[in-house]
């Protein structure tokens, strides 16, 4: 019987070993360098050189563009996160209801989502939004004057965030999926006691989402952070670099320059901003998350 | 009376629903419907006018863009994207499943340890790693060629997916597994017989996310493909914005449709795999 058992366990390992190897190689060894290479001075053309802080402190003291692109990814991610969860829970919350065409509607909310941070729908909106573009003829309808969407340092990462609020579809999808999941028996009971629709929302609705509600906020915070495609197609971090984000730094500083370490070095801080961000999240969920079962908690 | 009014109520309070829907999905679609029709339109109409109908259809922007500026046709890049994407995609849905399969049915040492991991680097920012993976594949020899991109997808290298397929297998029932296993089948011919075909759909929203998201990709081939011949549509399309400054605005418009119309074309074919996946699995997006 043991050894059957132990028999079956090799297997079962056996099964995951891909993933495993996977893991190791493709993840925990670049996660380890990654640590290893922010401490170094490497090009490429020669051994890594040790040079101990003095990327972060180039970083913080003397690179000019960083505290700028860190600016710029904070505000697209203070700009972009809030904005796409609440779309996507006011739309979800219309789209629950037994409506006649409803599934035509969810296409088309969800439609734009599927091309994510891709370069045809960057190219698409670099193009709605340019002074004599689309956004601008369609305010002239209305005798607005055009507005420099893309080309005003204090308007463009607006309008560049405003590509990933227009995305809102996957977050929208997961609240549909968990509204339909809560039982109509609590609004019934909540009708006849004679709760408001506000209440009822609050009371009710907003405890039953609040799992998915956590899970968006941080994946989506955590996409935010990295974003890329977007402004480096549809403005490339200008005008002034006011939409230059800290992703755009790292991969300048590693794959034009040629900086390995000091790229490195940044990927780590915008990691631990990452990590500070889902904390927070993490421990201020145990206020607001309400979960049915313990498991359901991370 | 009273339920004269509350009608009255509901019913203008559909009316407005609807309006807001119609509207809203309106603001939604339209710069979809609108980078269709200016493909067909002539150069100067596109920045003439709001409407979705061109004045005159103009067919010849997908020809002329179809050619390219360069070297290459958008022929070229269309093909190695297909040449980059499907394998990703069969390895993707292969290796995933079997790794599911592997921690929705077996006890081993360690896995719960494992699993913990998967699920902490379905949260581990991409980013973090790009350099130091960037550093490895130039020594194995990998860069300038799709290898960066197929050869982690044979080791379930998504762990959304993994995720979602080991949400997926719990929720079979395990009866028929058992009579299989009194019957004399092995593990390995109860996966390819009796779980794998049940996961079908599964496998179908894994496919069409992989698809998608490595169709769309442009960070990845923007690190990893150098040379012009072995350029994607991202990159053919960058490069075809960027050298083109003002003119043809037609052109580009057409090929940025052309980039798009497989994913349109797999969302309208599949939209019920999609919903399922995403509802399973919380996928980013």
């Amino acid at each position: 019987m043991t050894a059957n058992l132990k028999r079956k366990d090799l297997v079962g390992l056996l099964y995951v070993l891909p993933w495993l190897v996977g893991f190791l190689v493709f993840k925990l060894y670049p996660f380890i360098m990654s640590f290893v290479y922010s401490f170094c001075d490497y090009s490429m053309l020669k051994p890594p050189k040790f040079v101990g802080l003095y990327n972060f402190i180039y970083m913080f003291t003397k690179d000019e563009l960083f505290p700028k692109a860190l600016l710029n990814t904070l505000k697209y991610v203070i700009i972009t996160v809030p904005l796409k969860i609440s779309f996507a829970l006011f739309v979800a919350i219309i789209l629950n209801m037994k409506l006649k065409g409803i599934n035509l509607f969810r296409t088309v909310y969800y439609l734009p989502s599927i091309f994510g941070g891709s370069v045809a729908i960057s190219i698409l909106w670099r193009f709605l939004f340019m002074k004599e573009g689309i956004v601008n003829k369609f305010l002239g309808l209305f005798g607005i004057e055009g507005i420099n969407w893309l080309g005003d340092p204090r308007i463009a990462m607006f309008s560049v965030s405003l590509l990933a609020v227009w995305q809102f579809g996957s977050s929208m999808v997961l609240f549909l999926a968990r509204l339909k999941e809560i039982p109509s028996e609590l609004y019934e009971a909540a009708l006849v006691d004679g709760a408001s629709r506000l209440k009822m929302f609050t009371k009710i609705t907003l405890p039953m989402i609040s799992p998915i509600m956590f899970f968006n906020l941080v994946m989506q915070t955590i996409n935010a952070f990295q974003e890329f495609t977007g402004p480096y197609i549809i403005t490339g971090g200008g005008p002034v670099n006011s939409t230059y984000l800290l992703s755009m730094l790292i991969y300048d500083n590693a794959f034009k320059y040629f900086r390995m370490g000091y790229a490195a070095a940044l990927s780590w801080v915008q990691f631990v901003i990452i990590l500070i961000f889902t904390a927070f999240i993490f421990r201020s969920s145990t206020y607001w998350t309400y979960y049915e079962y313990d498991e359901g908690r991370f | 009376m009273y339920s004269q009014n509350k009608i009255v109520k509901n019913t203008i309070s559909l009316f407005i629903t609807y309006a807001f829907l119609i509207l809203f999905g309106l603001f939604m679609i339209y710069p979809l419907l609108w980078v269709v029709s200016a493909a067909f339109k002539s150069n100067d109409e596109i920045f003439k006018s709001l409407s979705l109908f061109p004045q005159k259809i103009v067919t010849d922007s997908f020809i002329k863009g179809w050619q390219g500026t360069g070297q290459y046709t958008f022929g070229r890049f269309f093909a190695n994207n297909f040449i980059l994407v499907i394998p990703v995609v069969f390895f993707t849905i292969i290796s995933s499943t079997l790794v599911a399969y592997g921690f929705a049915r077996f006890n081993f040492p360690l896995k719960r340890l494992f699993f913990v991991i998967l699920i902490s680097t379905l949260m581990l920012p991409d980013s973090v790693n790009l350099i130091p993976r960037y550093i490895l594949f130039n020594a194995f020899g990998w860069v300038d060629s799709y290898k960066p991109f197929i050869i982690p997808s044979m080791f379930a290298s998504t762990p959304f997916f993994v995720f979602m397929m080991i949400q997926f297998m719990r929720g079979l029932p395990r009866e028929i597994e058992e009579a299989a296993i009194i019957d004399g089948c092995n593990s390995f011919q109860i996966l390819l017989r009796i779980t794998g075909p049940l996961c079908k759909t599964a496998m179908i929203s894994m496919g069409i996310f992989q698809f998608i998201w490595t169709w769309n990709d442009f960070l990845g081939p923007l690190i990893y493909i150098n040379s012009v011949e072995k350029y994607t549509i991202a990159l053919g399309l960058r490069m075809c914005v960027d050298s083109a400054a003002a003119i043809a605005w037609n052109q580009i418009m057409a090929m940025t449709v052309i980039a798009m119309l497989p994913c349109i074309i797999i969302f309208f074919a599949a939209q019920k795999y999609f919903v399922e996946g995403i509802a399973t699995s919380g996928i980013k997006g």
